[in-house]
């Protein structure tokens, strides 16, 4: 199934939750996470299963005015 | 000398002594970025979240800021509606561990004016959600009005649209929004360019400015913010100290008493 990670399509061939798939990604925190843009906590990160077609925005610290 | 006794600027129940916020961005380098803040006294600095990067410079700028030790304000900037702002906020609120969150949503692109019916849906909703909202609003009194009826304890019209470093557009707007919500904490957000226009803001009984560009755009950053800081340091004073009537007719300041009259004719 595809999935879009921070704008780009990505490929993952077997089941995964979002902890599984952003650590996968090599995501380093801070860092909090958004799936088909809804906020998803960082203690729901393991329970969440990714479904094709998901939109996964991982999000950290910037300069901000 | 008599002294005037000055309250100090609170947010929803916080008390701090400098009235400058200041923004985080656009500094020529990290060092910069970091002595500037510091010398601007600001004890409150402004942070966002993005898309993280593969390399390492989001990590960077993070370290820096939290060695501040400075209370940090996430900001939604960039959403241009209700559920962006929303889900941006409850991102800030997990990652920054911070219920404040600057509410900013774009109505139009060509001033980035916010979009004064969404901000205050957003803020309804993320009021009930456990926030604590300030709101970069229009200098709108009755959308002022609406924001503080819902709860909010900050309010943030802008003085011109971010970025354009022009000043207080409307001082007289501004000045109907502090006699007519004289409980309320104000703060000038957006368009400053001088430290005069921050001084003018202190002057009408605002309680603070927010601002990144005009010092971060600066020719020296790091003496444009202690130009900055002394600025509301003076407006503060000059409100408290009530500023003398303007007159329409000269008056001599000289005593006319014991003038000698070789020209009175």
């Amino acid at each position: 199934m595809k999935v879009e990670f921070n704008g780009e399509t990505i490929n993952i061939d077997h089941e995964q939750t979002i902890q599984e798939f952003i650590t996968a990604k090599g995501a380093r925190p801070p860092f909090a996470v958004a799936l088909n843009g809804t906020f998803v906590s960082r203690t729901e990160l393991p329970s969440v299963t990714l479904n094709d077609g998901d939109k996964i925005e991982l999000l950290s610290p910037i300069q901000g005015g | 000398m008599q002294s005037l006794a000055d309250t100090p600027l609170t947010i929803y129940g916080e008390q701090f002594t400098s009235r400058m916020l200041i923004g985080s961005a656009l500094y020529p380098s990290p060092e910069v970025m970091q002595a500037a803040i510091a010398t601007s006294g600001a004890e409150i600095v402004t942070v966002s979240l993005r898309r993280q990067q593969t390399k390492q410079a989001g990590d960077d700028f993070w370290s820096l800021i939290k060695e501040m030790g400075l209370r940090v304000l996430p900001n939604t900037a960039g959403c241009h509606s209700v559920k962006e702002a929303v889900t941006l906020a409850q991102m800030c609120r997990e990652v920054f561990a911070t219920d404040w969150i600057k509410l900013e949503l774009i109505g139009d692109e060509y001033n980035l004016q916010p979009d004064p019916i969404a901000l205050l849906e957003a803020t309804e909703i993320l009021l009930k959600d456990g926030f604590k909202v300030l709101p970069y609003c229009t200098d709108d009194l009755v959308l002022c009005q609406r924001l503080d009826a819902l709860g909010c304890e900050v309010l943030m019209p802008w003085g011109a649209p971010i970025g354009t470093g022009k000043g207080l557009l409307n001082p007289y707007n501004l000045q109907t929004i502090r006699t007519r919500l004289p409980h309320q904490t104000l703060i000038v957000d957006a368009g400053l360019g001088l430290p005069s226009h921050a001084c003018q803001a202190l002057e009408l009984g605002y309680d603070a400015v927010l601002l990144n560009s005009a010092v971060a755009g600066a020719g020296c950053p790091i003496t444009m913010a202690k130009a900055f800081e002394a600025s509301t340091v003076a407006g503060r004073l000059s409100y408290l100290a009530k500023a003398m009537p303007q007159k329409e007719v000269a008056s001599p300041s000289t005593p006319t008493l014991g003038m000698p009259f070789w020209h009175a004719n």
